[in-house]
């Protein structure tokens, strides 16, 4: 048989079923679903993985088509949805006639994604990939050796798999990017320590628990290489000053520091055409830390956007409005400053080495979910009623009834368990705070964190872009 | 009756009631008689009438066979799934053949039909003459067949008398036997026990039922013997057994009939009901006269034990020393299964556990399966509930068919205790039957709706497994719309109430149903489905009372029907929309620079509807920027259309169109600092760097000079840069010496203001080779602010 794959699924399947498993189960070829003709095989099964999605169907469907006009109805077709089936794909296959060419319409219900053991994501939308893998520059991964030159570098894009299976990974991960590198070199002590460690092991005994453990360590010392060279790749970023100076402004807003008036890097930002995402991040970060913005400063930036990266962005900008991350003050009295003190979502005194609050995560500001995740925890929602007036949306407590025989006794000592679902989108940072409560000794409380998609501030703004193409000239 | 002549009545597997018509109509009729649905056997049968008619069981279901009065075979294979095959004719039969029988064989059905003294195979497509061995060569006319339940055996009675019996595929003979009866037996059929080594068949003529095995001895009973009592006979080793089921008295003038069972033959007359079988090895070995079988002398031990004697353990000695104890309460416990007297079953058990006591290890599953079965297979056979199953038929029909069974007769509560004594998950037994009884309770026309309702709910509750959508179907089924809505108000999953209440057309309460699922596939299949019914004003009308299902719509139109989308806003007088949406079709539908300054100008005027003058203002600055660009571009190499402002106003810095850039720049009221900004960016980016030197005199630069120091130096250009630091305010003065490569005039910059961090960060970019004096002098300039 043969799967044609929807591009936006093999990054997710990836993760449960490996090419080599298929093969073992005797799919033969595996192809990207795009319009036209599937490649020629020789297989009498083929099976459609996709994404419940109209524009597919019609893909699919033009593929049956040329399979039928050039081979006559000598193969059987398959779709496979995931993670549902939908009556309206099923109807719009109905529609073009197609319904009776497809032998089998199955589900495969992957509703939540399993990316650690104590993060599940739904994936709702594409970008799979990113996250899951990291892409290297292969240079940075030669090994290296002194006196060898002309030594080919590898040329493939160097693929890691991150998650807490990989003891490191697990250790920095979470980490503030400014508290990495101690870890990293406190480690490679360690490490060359206990390599030389075979110099002391002097009885056999020794010496044979020495060799028991030495491919622990020899992957450990790999894994050492990989991670110091990927924070040296951050590092080039984060000790960049375009990074300092955009963090800058970003922390100021969060304290609440000139908010209300035209912000000269972000203008100067525009004037040097930096990338739009930059811009909209920023403007609306001090839309929110101001509670709108005034009116002739919102036209200003909103102008300046326009004429800069092109006017096709009022769709983009209307988008942001609508979902109130852009706005117009409409009282003169702003709130955040009063959110901001009571949720103690800014803190001065951070410290990014050894955190001693969700804080550390952005160098001073605390996510507002995990604030409010936190909160609920202990003391409650009831001691915060008025600030919760305050954010923008409704808020609300609802208490499940179980059937009796859902109840559940915790065991003595075991942690009460709770799960966070981020609907929208979750960012590693929130993931890293939520982390971080779950190891605060006094908690008692472990977060399971699920969400519709991992995002960060980037994907999130690209994901409200309205994309024009313009069509002529 | 009124609907024809019926040939032929039977059950099916299922337990319905066939009748088979002469015209080929086939009726079913379910346990209570009531009528179920009807199929046909075919044209050719309903010309050529229904002559004989059988009914056959296969693995797959129950089958039916049809003989024409054209004597031509018509057969269907399974009921259920209706699929009819003629077999083909028969050489020379001219009348009906004599008896003819169904055989399944290699997943084939086929019949065995006499014509006098010929006998035939036939199957799907040929008939095959077949002659059994060893029945000698007198000429002889067959005049009955029998068929063995599971198809391996045949037996042929002959007008001589004789019994033939062998194999099925007529090619082994195991005996013949000569019965001395020249008329034909009324009925015949095979009686057999699973592995039996004895098989028997058995015929009933008028008066008189004959056993006929592998032996030269036949066992005659009349009638009125065999109704005196529970009967064991010896015959060539072999016991036979009449179990009285129901009620057993046999009239001399009663006619009797035969039902082969898979371990034996049911006798039914019109007040009786008996079972004949041959006695199972563990029993003959316990109850045989005189019998010294490890099972008989446990049963004895234990008899003994009772009464406190100790010749039980003489028995139990006897049975050790031969080391057949373990044979003796595995006896025990097989020979319990197939008696059907509580105290005897109770008596043989004992004996075993008994005998267990005596065994280190015996494991105790085969006891209490037992155990449990009996108790299932007595509580059946009480006569109110009349399933006289023997223990082989019942692990035949397995413990599930058996509660199907029971759900047929609508043994709900028996059905229940069954499922929770045998530990069957809710799943399903409990919650499946429960279900089955709410699907009857629906039926029920006398009872008002509410009081079903709740008396199904107070019953079910939140049972795993349980689905009131089900429930309501049933209830729809019936005719019984409001009491289907009424159940599936019960029903938690939202995505199960849609479909059915959208086919008893309540799409309102469906899409609001749909949309408390949250399911959005469900939610679109509503919309479609309303779509297609309604007009598109009640339609939409429909959808301005369900915000969730109207943005879920637009998103759909949005992507498949611009055009709808377009007149959702309409009817919502949602301009800001409107304009959007005259934004996007300027993009994507117009091909023309009129067609775009139209869509925009559409645009314009909605976006000035709703009130938002930035977006109107913007959009005509837009309409303008089209303009000059097109008239731009007619005098330029470069295409400007599509370009941004900033983009086109750079573009024509980079021709070095600076006039009319710079009447862009005051067209479109750019701001000073971003003019400055492009025009530096692009004179560097040409390196013109006369111009730009030019520029930063033309007057005061509203960004500073930082950035000419910056672009300067990212064009490689340090020489050009060094011109500029001196412009640059005290603040970054420090910054721009140090970016130029200035080392010496960046300490100065910063002793001047005293500033130590800045000394610090020159420290920085010192090497100690080259830079020693530069050091030293950093080095004082510090102590002097510390000093200070």
């Amino acid at each position: 048989m043969a799967i044609v794959w929807d591009e936006h699924l093999t990054g997710p399947f990836g993760l449960i079923a490996q090419y080599s498993l298929l093969k073992e189960h005797e799919v033969d070829k595996m192809f990207t679903l795009k319009e036209g003709r599937i490649p020629p095989a020789d297989v009498k099964n083929i099976i459609f993985f996709v994404r419940p999605r109209l524009e597919l169907m019609d893909i699919i469907a033009d593929n049956i088509r040329c399979e039928d006009r050039l081979h006559g109805p000598h193969r059987d077709f398959h779709i496979l949805f995931l993670p549902r089936r939908s009556l309206l794909c099923e109807q719009r296959l109905k529609e073009q006639g197609l319904l009776v060419h497809i032998t089998h319409i199955e589900e495969y219900s992957l509703d939540l994604i399993p990316f650690d053991s104590d993060l599940m994501s739904m994936e709702s939308e594409s970008a799979f990939r990113v996250i899951a893998n990291v892409k290297l520059p292969p240079e940075k991964f030669a090994p290296k050796k002194q006196n060898e030159t002309g030594r080919d570098l590898p040329t493939e894009p160097k693929k890691l798999q991150l998650n807490s299976a990989e003891e490191l990974y697990a250790e920095i991960r979470d980490k503030n990017f400014n508290a990495v590198g101690s870890v990293l070199s406190k480690k490679a002590k360690f490490i060359s320590a206990a390599f030389e460690g075979r110099h002391n092991a002097k009885t056999v005994g020794e010496i044979k628990q020495f060799v028991s453990q030495l491919p622990h360590m020899q992957a450990a010392r790999t894994s050492l290489a990989n991670h110091t060279s990927i924070a040296e790749l951050i590092k080039d970023i984060t000790a960049s000053e375009t990074f300092f100076d955009n963090l800058t402004v970003e922390q100021e807003f969060m304290s609440g520091i000139d908010t209300d008036k035209v912000n000269s890097y972000i203008e100067d930002s525009i004037a040097q055409k930096e990338p739009l995402i930059k811009i909209l991040r920023l403007v609306c970060m001090q839309s929110v830390c101001n509670n709108g913005l005034k009116q002739k400063v919102l036209d200003y930036y909103k102008r300046e956007i326009l004429q800069t990266y092109g006017y096709e962005h009022i769709l983009t900008l209307n988008n942001l409005e609508k979902a109130g991350l852009l706005k117009p003050q409409t009282s003169t009295r702003n709130n955040y400053p009063t959110i901001r003190k009571t949720l103690r979502l800014w803190m001065d005194d951070i410290n990014e080495q050894n955190p001693n609050d969700i804080s550390y995560v952005y160098s001073g500001y605390a996510p507002l979910s995990v604030r409010l995740t936190q909160l609920l925890a202990r003391p409650g929602w009831r001691s915060i009623e008025e600030v919760l007036k305050m954010l923008p949306g409704p808020h609300f407590e609802e208490r499940q009834q179980l059937p009796s025989g859902l109840h559940k006794k915790r065991q003595q000592g075991e942690n009460r368990v709770t799960l966070v679902f981020f609907l929208g989108g979750v960012t590693y940072a929130e993931i890293a705070a939520l982390r971080f409560l779950s190891q605060m000794e006094e908690g008692g409380t472990e977060y399971i964190i699920a969400t519709t998609k991992l995002i960060n501030g980037t994907s999130w703004i690209k994901s409200m872009m309205d994309k024009l193409e313009p069509s002529l000239f | 009756w009124k609907s024809g002549i019926v040939v032929h009545i039977g059950w099916t597997t299922r337990e319905d009631l066939l009748f088979i018509q002469d015209d080929g109509t086939v009726l079913i009729h379910d346990i209570f008689g009531t009528f179920k649905r009807h199929f046909s056997m075919g044209n050719e049968v309903l010309q050529n009438r229904v002559m004989e008619a059988k009914i056959f069981f296969t693995p797959y279901g129950s089958g039916v066979a049809i003989l024409t009065g054209a004597f031509r075979f018509t057969l269907a294979t399974n009921i259920d799934d209706l699929k009819l095959r003629r077999f083909p004719e028969v050489p020379g039969l001219q009348h009906p053949p004599t008896c003819w029988a169904v055989l399944v064989q290699d997943r084939q059905t086929k019949i065995v039909l006499a014509n006098g003294k010929d006998l035939f195979i036939l199957d799907n497509a040929s008939c095959r003459a077949v002659t059994p061995p060893g029945l000698g060569p007198q000429a002889c006319t067959f005049t009955q067949i029998a068929i063995s339940f599971n198809y391996k055996r045949l037996a042929l009675f002959t007008d001589t008398g004789n019994i033939w019996m062998g194999s099925s595929s007529l090619k082994d003979k195991l005996c013949v036997v000569d019965t001395n009866l020249q008329t034909p037996p009324k009925q015949f059929v095979w009686c057999n026990r699973p592995k039996s080594n004895n098989p028997s068949v058995v015929g009933i003529w008028d008066k008189l039922l004959l056993i006929a095995g592998n032996s030269k001895e036949t066992i005659k009973y009349p009638y009125a013997v065999t109704a005196k009592a529970v009967m064991a006979l010896l015959c060539s080793q072999v016991k036979w057994h009449l179990e009285r089921l129901i009620k057993s008295r046999f009239y001399q003038d009663e006619d009797v009939h035969l039902v082969p069972e898979v371990d034996g033959v049911r006798i039914i007359s019109s007040s009786s009901h008996e079972f004949l079988h041959e006695v199972p090895p563990a029993c003959q070995d316990i109850f045989r006269i005189a019998s010294m079988a490890p099972g008989a002398l446990l049963l004895e031990a234990h008899k003994e034990y009772e009464k406190e004697s100790q010749k039980s353990d003489e028995y139990l000695r006897e049975i050790k020393e031969q080391n057949l104890l373990f044979e003796a309460v595995e006896q025990c416990i097989e020979a319990a299964g197939n008696e059907y007297e509580p105290e005897m079953q109770k008596s043989l058990l004992r004996a075993a556990s008994f005998g267990k006591c005596f065994i280190s290890n015996f494991p105790p599953d085969t006891f209490v399966k037992m155990a449990r079965d009996l108790r299932v297979l007595n509580a059946i056979r009480d006569y109110t509930i009349g399933i006289p199953l023997s223990y082989p038929q019942y692990k035949q029909l397995t413990i599930e068919v058996l509660i199907d069974r029971l759900v047929l007769r609508r043994l709900y509560p028996l059905a229940i205790n069954i499922c929770k004594y045998m530990k069957i998950s809710e799943f399903q037994g409990a919650s499946r039957i429960l279900a089955h009884w709410a699907c009857y309770k629906v039926q029920q026309k006398e009872e008002p709706d509410d009081n079903i309702a709740r008396a199904i709910n107070n019953k079910l509750g939140d049972t795993p497994g349980i689905s009131y959508s089900e429930i309501a179907a049933k209830a729809y089924e019936c005719g019984r719309t409001e009491l289907a809505i009424k159940l599936l108000e019960y029903e938690p999953r939202s995505g199960e109430q849609v479909p059915l209440l959208l086919k008893m057309k309540r799409s309102q309460l469906a899409l609001l149903k749909a949309i408390e699922s949250g399911d959005t596939d469900l939610v679109y299949t509503v919309v479609t489905y309303l779509k297609n019914e309604m007009n598109r004003g009640d339609f939409f009308m429909t959808l301005q009372n369900q915000p969730v299902a109207l943005s879920l719509y637009r998103q759909f139109c949005k992507h498949q029907e611009p055009e709808t989308l377009k007149d959702l806003f309409n009817q919502d007088d949602n301009h800001q929309e409107l304009g959007n949406f005259y934004v996007r079709s300027s993009y994507s539908n117009e091909t023309t620079i009129e067609g775009r300054v139209a869509a925009l100008q559409n645009a314009v005027d909605e976006y000035n509807k709703a009130k938002n003058e930035f977006a109107a203002k913007i959009t005509e600055e837009q309409i303008k920027l089209v303009r000059c660009q097109f008239r731009l571009q007619k005098e330029s190499a470069k295409t400007l259309l599509d370009l941004p402002l900033h983009e086109t106003v750079s573009t024509l810095l980079l021709e070095s169109k600076h006039k009319q850039a710079e009447q862009l720049y005051k067209d479109f009221k750019i701001p000073d600092k971003r003019f400055w900004w492009l025009k530096i960016t692009a004179l560097a980016k040409k390196e013109d760097w006369e111009e730009l030197e030019r520029f930063s005199k033309s007057k005061k630069s509203p960004i500073g000079y930082m950035p000419f120091v910056e672009i300067c130096v990212k064009h490689h250009n340090k020489y050009e840069a060094k011109k500029y630091v001196a412009k640059v305010s005290p603040e970054q003065k420090v910054k721009g010496y140090i970016m130029v490569g200035d080392l010496e005039q960046a300490v100065e910059a910063a002793t001047e203001r005293k500033n130590e961090s800045e000394l610090n960060t020159i420290l920085s970019k010192c090497t100690p080779a080259t830079d020693q004096l530069i050091i030293e002098k950093i080095n004082r300039a510090k102590t002097q602010i510390l000093k200070k």
